[in-house]
């Protein structure tokens, strides 16, 4: 029923989408080409906008400035266990709330949608002042813990649980399997994309976490990617093209991840979206 | 299967013993986790709020309503608020047409559409550190290319995040161009749920695609619209990696200090925590009170559509 042959206002419409796209995608043509400039590059007049010579030199001045290497590895373990431990969190949370039934259900459902109102910057005085009485200052734990919890991966797995078929679970309960082995043997083989969703998004957002990695490390040993560049904005003075390598190196990962699986972060904006 | 020991009757309803023993045990962790990051430091934080804790001399003492009569007529944080409310209305208001513009035009017959899609959402995905640096040099007054573009077409250039008049602007530019995607995704969605036979129906009575537009379309987006209002002026309240990276120090003559940034600053650089526990006391309670506000507004009008 859709399938119309391109008129003119059609081919209007795409030529508008594909200017825009080109403003949009501007800012990353610019890092890259701009990675790889002089500063002789930068300062030219009439500007100059392909680098003179394609050499690598920005890139090692990144890890020349900054602990480049430290920073990269803080990001990824941190990042890796906070999304470990919050899927593990959300996936047993949302198999109960999803298709167990105990007192206290709706309830529960409620209180994990009243976090989602409640921002980061009102816990955060409590929260420091807790982490750094327990002495987990500049330590992974600090930076890790308090970061496990998200109510949105929780509310999309559900929204993937509840439409596993129910005769599958009663199947499995004749077969006498109990609700631990249910989740593990029905629910999650049946569900990987949607945890597999979860993965990424969980992934992505800890990746680009800035606030409280800031303010619950002092040194350099704990700082993770998005403190360790803003550090470099101040260290580099103005060394835009150095500044550029390191955003490449930090950009580049999440737009792989993305290439392979825009179609399922996409579908869950929606689905997550409009839900709440 | 079904024994009669396994049912159990709480406040006259039935359950099954083992499903209730076994959601129990799923869900403590979450409720620990719960309890820790949120239900603690929630009654921590109205605690704080009135007493005057410094976190240098780590003394903290019964402070009555000091903090908030202090932060009520502390012009920075005045700015602060009107700074937040400034960018959450003119980010809308350009993010939201914008987004709405693109969605429309995607809903069209075209070619390369997921390209086109993917590249326009991309930006979301970025973290928003790494991005921001690419757009410091956006801005620089010299060797920025948005100047260089504009005095190249003999226009007026602009001193970017380094004027008052304009730093704040230069932040909503950089929101827009990072979040119009994800706008534009949820009112694609949208449209593609209409139902084709409203369309259908529309054409066999001559609509245009202008009126197409202003009497289905734009009625049933409505919804959609109310959320992104919604959550856009909730998310200018949590607004702050780009602006501490931009412009530290809340930018020239405080102009790009947004609520979250004059909290850190009382917090972690002025040591003040009962005050700003204050203030983000204060920000929770405008939080829900625009929460109300569209519940209010958006609840009634969304139903008489469908």
């Amino acid at each position: 029923m859709r399938h119309r042959k391109l008129t003119g206002y059609n081919w209007t419409v795409f030529i508008i989408l594909a200017v825009g796209s080109i403003v949009m995608a501007f800012p990353f043509i610019w890092m890259i080409l701009s990675s790889f400039k002089t500063t002789a590059d930068v300062y030219a007049y009439p500007p100059r906008w392909i680098p003179s010579s394609w050499d690598w030199h920005n890139y090692s001045e990144v890890f020349r400035m900054i602990p480049f290497f430290r920073y990269y590895f803080n990001s990824i373990y941190t990042s890796v266990a906070q999304t470990l431990l919050e899927i593990t969190l959300s996936v047993t949370a949302a198999f109960a709330l999803s298709k167990l039934r105990f007192p206290g259900r709706n309830f529960l459902i409620n209180l994990i949608r009243s976090t989602m109102f409640v921002p980061m910057i009102v816990t955060l005085i409590p929260l420091y002042l807790l982490v750094s009485r327990a002495g987990w200052i500049d330590t992974y734990r600090g930076i890790i813990l308090p970061q496990i919890f998200s109510a949105f991966t929780i509310f999309l797995l559900m929204s993937f649980f509840v439409t596993v078929p129910n005769d599958l679970l009663d199947s499995a309960k004749l077969d006498g399997c109990g609700y631990y082995r249910i989740l593990t043997k029905v629910i999650i083989p049946n569900s990987m994309t949607a945890i597999g969703t979860a993965v990424m998004f969980s992934f992505l957002g800890h990746w680009k976490s800035y606030t409280w990695p800031l303010i619950i490390t002092n040194k350099t040993n704990y700082r993770t990617l998005p403190i360790g560049l803003k550090y470099l904005v101040q260290e580099s003075s103005s060394e835009y093209q150095v500044m550029m390598a390191a955003s490449v190196m930090a950009i580049l990962p999440v737009l792989i991840v993305f290439m392979f699986s825009e179609k399922q972060l996409v579908r869950s904006v929606t689905l997550t979206g409009l839900k709440s | 299967m079904q024994k009669l020991s396994n049912r159990i009757t709480i406040r006259g309803k039935i359950y099954e013993r083992d499903q209730v023993r076994a959601a129990t045990v799923l869900l403590i962790p979450t409720m620990v986790v719960i309890l820790f990051l949120f239900i603690i430091p929630a009654v921590q934080v109205v605690w704080y709020s009135f007493t005057n804790f410094n976190l240098t001399s780590g003394q903290a003492s019964f402070y009555g309503i000091k903090n908030f009569t202090y932060i009520l007529t502390d012009d920075k944080f005045m700015k602060a608020l009107g700074n937040t409310f400034f960018f959450a209305f003119v980010k809308l208001a350009i993010d939201t047409t914008l987004a709405l513009a693109l969605a429309l035009m995607l809903d069209a017959h075209i070619p390369v559409k997921r390209l086109l899609r993917s590249v326009y959402f991309a930006p979301v995905i970025v973290p928003v550190v790494a991005s921001s640096l690419i757009w410091i040099w956006f801005f620089d007054p010299g060797i920025g290319p948005f100047n260089q573009i504009l005095s190249s077409l003999k226009l007026p250039t602009s001193q970017w995040l380094y004027h008052e008049n304009s730093a704040l602007m230069s932040i909503i530019i950089f929101s827009v161009w990072k979040g119009v995607g994800y706008n534009m995704i949820l009112f694609l969605a949208g449209l593609q749920n209409i139902p084709d036979s409203y369309i259908d129906a529309a054409k066999v009575d001559g609509a245009n695609n202008w009126q197409m537009l202003v009497k289905i379309k734009l009625p049933l987006l409505r919804p959609i619209v109310a959320f992104v209002v919604m959550i856009g002026i909730i998310n200018a309240f949590k607004v702050f990696a780009e602006i501490n990276v931009m412009t530290p120090k809340g930018g020239p003559l405080y102009s790009t200090a947004l609520m979250v940034v004059y909290i850190y600053e009382q917090a972690f650089q002025n040591a003040k925590m009962g005050r700003a526990s204050a203030a983000s006391l204060l920000l929770f309670i405008i939080i829900m009170i625009v929460t109300l506000i569209q519940r209010r507004l958006g609840g009634k009008k969304t139903i008489d559509l469908a």
